[in-house]
Formats: structure tokens, C-alpha cells, sequence
């Protein structure tokens, strides 16, 4: 083990933290379909990349700023988010079998993708790629940037709606139990429907940011699966602020293992904490 | 584009006509159909360099049948999907032997592959002739061949070619950082550099290794940034040599020599940052390789069926060739032995050489290695170019450094 400068370390941790902000940006949706719609919807990583494609095939065709491509691809996936969830009602799967259901979904997503943009690797090149700030010895890059303040405001605003609106109030009494809260008047099928559709949205935004910050494969999206499914275990299922907190523990615990020690006992040390918080808090895994 | 004009006119001529690399169109062949059977990852994280694979074998059996087949019969390429696990390759090339009753193996891409493959060849008997093996230790088959001329102990050859090329240069690297991902095909070889840099009286500053499938590059690329050597030695797999790239640039710092081990030949050339970085090859598509005529007509092919299948990168390199390479050597071995018997193809095969577009190939070393046809290229102005040794850069280019 080496002591590192004070400016390796600093930047290390900032590198933690993007990484751990696209964690859980990714993780954002996962966790709320999971927590309050009780669906493991691992279609959730395949929709992260069919984004990032489209993002990247747009700028490719159209020259399309992948900036504006967010006002494009959410709403998209919103509806497509929309209309997973109506089949997955319409075939009453259960949270078992949606995972079945989910891993098969994105195997085919996977398919249609390597179908359309072939195995090859593919680069987003923007303008964004070379920008960057500089904070005294600390580099910012603009890529990850845009990552840590979306994965921030979005959380802080998914936070904010489930707090204080009448929806964010409703679809965490649905969570709780769905029967009395449609006997209050709610209309439990209905309100699955936007949060899938919110979800899906979300997943659009983390796969713009993901094009923005790494080179694409179709394999890529089982890579992601481990590391977000403990962000949003360590952070708390439905929750909103969690993922983000856990993926930037996560983040910044390799970044600083990487530093300090060999950059292979990362993994190590960020699960044992992954372990270890879990045994220390087991009533989030309710 | 670096082909020469006589060879990429001669290459276009013959394609106008048909794929026949270097070849007289032959009878046209008849009976039953000679199947080889073969894997290769069409789907999983090994998938991108498949289709090279993919490509290239459809255009040689294509060109194969066109000149008169093996034997005077058809072949008939039978290939499954490994899915980048060598556990199904191990079930596939069983299958292949039992079930599809193949005349021949040709084997897949990728060392975990490639040793499943092996195993299931060795049980029934068969000629293995394989892509890109990067483990030759491991080869223990007397009847395995390899079509990637790195000679038996990459670990040595590899970072000594790379260090004469520098040694040579007008900056002399005197400290090297050796950061290697643990995949074992690069592995091993970054070890090995280890040795041989202490050896040439290189100062080792810095040591890392990561886990393959690592994603934050930031503090590796701070590490580097803070030993500051003179030599990058990258044992980086796939888009790793991407991603310590980019996360170098982040951070400003521009390496004064940097070598990547085994890069994703496409991206890197693409990446502005990765200017002046070395790599490893057998082939690259510009003279002296393209002044064979078989050479020069298959690269010609192969970018146009690569265009066609819309792959990003269209240029014929190390994966390519190696490919390429392992079909000529089957081709040869069972022509020499004038059989499809799997002894005397081997037999053949030990006791002969055969060309390849790399080069003049033997199998009569350790573990039937042979020749070592390894390379060095550097990336100069968006494009690949053979550098060291001498005899093979590319015209005009000379080792770059900053």
C-alpha cells in the first residue's frame, strides 16, 4: 500500500463519485419499480442502452447535441415504459417471474440491438468528450458533470414528489398495501402505469449519460447488473435518495481502493462494505 | 487507406471478377460436401471480434469453393455460437464431432475458447487449427495449430520488440509503468515485461493490476499521472486501452510512450488521445504485407463485405489475419496430406511450412509454435501503421514519439 498525494486522492474520489452518480441514476428507476411496484425489471438496464444507442445513432445521423436528444428519448421511454407494464399486468406476472420475464426481455433487446448496430464497439464523439473544468489541481470533466447533476436533481426531485405530492403520497400507500389504497379511491393500475413510465424515463436519461462517458457494446449490459442491483439494495428498495447515496459509496470505495492499494482489491472492499451495511442494516431489505 | 496502388488495383481486378486470393479458379468441386465445424462468439462480450472472424472465414470458404474445394469436394462451413462461454464451446465442438459428424475443426476465437475447444479435439482425435491463442503454455495438443505467429513465449518476445523499437527511438524510455488488467492472455505478458524491462535496465515506477471489467480508470490514470514514467506498458484488453486513455486525457496528461497490449484496433485508431500509441501486430494493410497479392486481394474483400455488414472499423489487422492464416493452414494441411485424416494432417503440418499472409508458418516448436511474426504499430494521424521492425513499417513511417 502506497500513501498517494493529496491530489491523487482528491481526484480519485471525484472520480468515485461521477461513477457512483451513474450508478445510481441507473439504479433510480430500478429501485422505485422494484420497492413500490415489486417487479425485478431487469429490462430496466436493457432500456439504459437501447437509450444510449439511439442517443448515439442521433448524433451519428442528425448531429443531434445528445443534450437535446433528452428531450427526445424520456418521453419515448415513458410511453414504452408504459406499455411493458400494461403486458405485465395484462399477464398478471408476479415479482418472481418478472424477473424471468424482465432477463428474457433484454436477451432479445440485446439481440435487436447487436442486430441493428452489430457487436462492434461504438463511440458517441461530441464536443463534450474534450470539455472540462478545472477546480485548483482538480479536473471536472463535462461528461460527468451533466451525469452527477441529472443523478442529483432527479433524485432530489423523485424525492420531492413522493414526499409532498398527492401521486408521490398514493403510490407509496399502493407500495404499502394496494387493496386498501384502491379502496380509498385509488386507482392502483393506473398509477403503475406512470411510475413504469417514469421509470423507463429515467433509464433514458441514464443512458444518455452513459454515451456520453463510455464506449458501447451490446454485451456491455449484464456488466452493469451487479454493481447497480447493490446500489439499490444497499440504498433501499423505492427509495429515491438511496441509490445515489449507495452508488456513491460504492464509487468513491474503489476509487479510494484503487489509489491507495492495488486497483484489483477494489471490488473486494466495495462489496465487504456492501456486505457489511447490510448485515448492519437488515430492515432495508424489507 | 496505405495499399499500394499496383496491389489495390490488382485486388479490385480480381474482385471484379471473383474472390479467389492469389488463386486460379479450379474444376468445380462435387461429391458430399467436406464440413468443418467451428465456433465462434456471435453473441456475449467477445462478439465484436467475432464477426471478424465470421467475415473472414465466409470469404475464404467462398473463395475455397471457388477454386476447386478440398479434395475436389465442396466445404460447407458449419458454425455454432459459442456465446462468448467456453463451457458451450466445450458442448459445441462435442456436438459438432458426435452429432454433425464434421470432417474438420477450425477453432474459435479467444484463449478460454480456444482450450474447451482443444480438450473436445483432443478426446476425439482431430486437428485443432485455432485463431488467436494467446496462452502457448497451455497448448499441450500435439495436434493443435495456431494461425497467430507470436512464437512460443510471447511473455519474452512481445515486450522485447516493443522495448528494441524503442530502444531505437530518439527518446529511449528509462522508466516504465507496467498496468495490466488480469485477464490472462494479457496477464501473463505484462509479467513477463516485468522481467525483461529489469533486464534492459528499465526502472519500474509503477505496478497495477484491475480486475477485467473494470469501469473507473480515473484513479489508475491519477497513479500513472503521479509516477509520471517515461513508458506506459498497458496489459489492456478490448476497450480498456480506451478507457485509461480517456481517463488520462480527464486529468491532462498526455503519455510520452504508451503500448497497449491488446486494444480494440477501431476505437483506439478513432480516439484523438491515442496518438502515437503502440501496439502489437502481425498485419496491418499497407506494404510490405499488401505486396502479396493474396494479402492485397483479401483486404480489398474483406473491407467490402465488412462495409456491407456495417462495422464501424473495416480494416484488416491482427484478428483478421490470424483468422485468415488458421483457414490457409487448414487449407495446406489437408492438401499436403492429401486426406482428411486427422494423424497425417498433423503430421504434415509439423513436418512442413505453409504461407500466410503473415508469413512463412512452422509448428515445430513448443506446443507446435513457431515463427514470431510480432510486430509493433503505432497509431499516426487516425491510422495504424507498422513502425518495428524496420522491414515492415509502413512506407515513410518511422517511429513517433513526443
Amino acid at each position: 500500500m502506497t500513501w498517494p498525494s493529496l491530489n491523487l486522492l482528491l481526484q480519485s474520489i471525484l472520480s468515485g463519485v461521477f461513477l457512483g452518480a451513474l450508478y445510481g441514476l441507473i439504479g433510480l428507476g430500478l429501485g422505485l419499480t422494484w420497492g413500490l411496484l415489486r417487479q425485478i425489471n431487469l429490462t430496466h438496464f436493457a432500456w439504459v442502452f437501447l437509450s444510449a444507442y439511439l442517443c448515439y445513432q442521433m448524433a451519428e445521423t442528425w448531429q443531434l447535441d445528445p443534450m437535446l436528444s433528452l428531450l427526445i428519448l424520456p418521453p419515448l421511454f415513458f410511453l414504452v415504459g408504459m406499455a411493458l407494464q400494461w403486458a405485465m399486468e395484462r399477464f398478471a406476472i408476479t415479482a418472481f417471474n418478472s424477473l424471468l420475464v424482465t432477463f428474457g426481455l433484454t436477451a432479445v433487446i440485446e439481440s435487436v440491438i447487436q442486430g441493428l448496430w452489430t457487436a462492434d464497439y461504438r463511440r458517441l464523439e461530441t464536443h463534450y468528450s474534450d470539455m472540462k473544468f478545472r477546480l485548483g489541481p482538480l479536473f471536472l470533466p463535462v461528461p460527468e458533470l451533466v451525469t452527477l447533476l441529472l443523478s442529483v436533481g432527479l433524485a432530489l426531485a423523485i424525492w420531492a414528489a413522493m414526499r409532498y405530492t398527492d401521486l408521490g403520497r398514493a403510490l407509496r400507500a399502493m407500495a404499502e398495501d394496494s387493496a386498501i389504497a384502491a379502496a380509498y379511491g385509488m386507482n392502483p393500475k393506473g398509477m403503475a402505469l406512470v411510475l413504469a413510465g417514469v421509470c423507463a424515463a429515467l433509464a433514458a436519461v441514464a443512458g444518455v449519460c452513459l454515451a456520453l462517458s463510455f464506449t458501447l457494446a451490446p454485451s456491455q449490459i449484464f456488466a452493469w447488473v451487479g454493481v447497480v442491483f447493490a446500489a439499490v439494495m444497499l440504498g433501499g428498495l423505492g427509495s429515491a435518495l438511496g441509490p445515489l447515496l449507495a452508488g456513491v459509496v460504492i464509487g468513491v470505495s474503489e476509487a479510494v481502493t484503487m489509489a491507495v492499494a492495488s486497483p484489483s482489491w477494489a471490488p473486494i472492499v466495495s462489496f465487504t462494505l456492501l456486505i457489511a451495511m447490510l448485515l448492519l442494516r437488515p430492515g432495508k431489505l424489507r | 487507406m496505405t495499399l499500394d496502388r499496383r496491389s489495390l488495383v490488382a485486388a479490385a481486378g480480381a474482385l471484379g471478377v471473383s474472390t479467389l486470393f492469389g488463386h486460379r479458379a479450379g474444376a468445380q468441386p462435387s461429391g458430399t460436401p467436406i464440413k468443418v465445424g467451428g465456433t465462434l462468439a456471435l453473441t456475449g462480450p467477445l462478439a465484436s471480434p467475432s464477426l471478424i472472424h465470421k467475415i473472414t472465414g465466409e470469404l475464404y470458404v467462398d473463395s475455397l469453393n471457388k477454386r476447386g474445394g478440398l479434395l475436389g469436394r465442396p466445404v460447407e462451413w458449419v458454425l455454432k455460437d459459442d456465446q462468448s462461454k467456453p463451457d458451450v464451446a466445450r458442448t459445441l465442438y462435442e456436438q459438432l464431432v458426435t452429432a454433425d459428424k464434421v470432417d474438420l475443426l477450425i477453432g474459435p476465437y479467444g484463449t478460454g475458447a480456444i482450450l474447451s475447444a482443444m480438450g473436445v479435439a483432443q478426446r476425439y482425435g482431430k486437428v485443432l487449427v485455432h485463431h488467436t491463442f494467446g496462452i502457448p503454455g497451455l497448448a499441450k495438443y500435439d495436434q493443435q495449430f495456431h494461425g497467430w505467429a507470436i512464437g512460443p513465449e510471447p511473455e519474452k518476445t512481445v515486450p522485447a520488440v516493443v522495448f528494441d523499437a524503442l530502444a531505437a527511438s530518439p527518446k529511449p524510455p528509462k522508466t516504465i509503468a507496467i498496468v495490466t488488467s488480469k485477464f490472462p492472455s494479457v496477464h501473463f505478458v505484462s509479467l513477463g515485461a516485468r522481467e525483461v524491462a529489469k533486464q534492459r535496465g528499465l526502472t519500474e515506477v509503477l505496478f497495477l493490476e484491475w480486475d477485467f471489467g473494470n469501469r473507473d480508470f480515473g484513479p489508475i490514470a491519477g497513479r500513472i499521472k503521479d509516477a509520471d514514467p517515461d513508458l506506459i506498458f498497458a496489459g489492456t484488453l478490448g476497450l480498456e486501452g480506451n478507457m485509461l486513455l480517456d481517463a488520462l486525457k480527464k486529468i491532462d496528461y498526455k503519455p510520452k510512450h504508451h503500448f497497449y497490449h491488446v486494444p480494440a484496433p477501431g476505437p483506439m485508431v478513432k480516439a484523438p488521445e491515442a496518438d502515437g500509441a503502440l501496439s502489437i501486430t502481425i498485419f496491418e494493410e499497407h506494404p510490405p504485407f499488401t505486396n502479396n497479392p493474396t494479402a492485397a486481394e483479401f483486404v480489398a474483400a474483406y473491407r467490402e463485405r465488412a462495409t456491407r455488414a456495417n462495422l464501424p472499423d473495416t480494416s484488416v489487422e491482427t484478428q483478421a489475419a490470424a483468422s485468415f492464416s488458421a483457414w490457409q493452414i487448414l487449407e495446406a494441411g489437408v492438401k499436403g496430406a492429401n486426406s482428411l485424416d486427422d494423424k497425417a494432417i498433423a503430421t504434415w503440418l509439423r513436418k512442413n511450412e505453409v504461407d500466410t499472409i503473415q508469413g512463412r508458418m512452422r509448428f515445430n516448436e513448443k506446443g507446435n509454435f513457431g515463427a514470431d511474426y510480432s510486430r509493433v504499430k503505432q497509431v499516426q494521424n487516425g491510422k495504424w501503421v507498422t513502425v518495428w521492425p524496420v522491414a515492415y513499417a509502413a512506407p515513410g513511417a518511422t517511429l513517433q514519439v513526443r
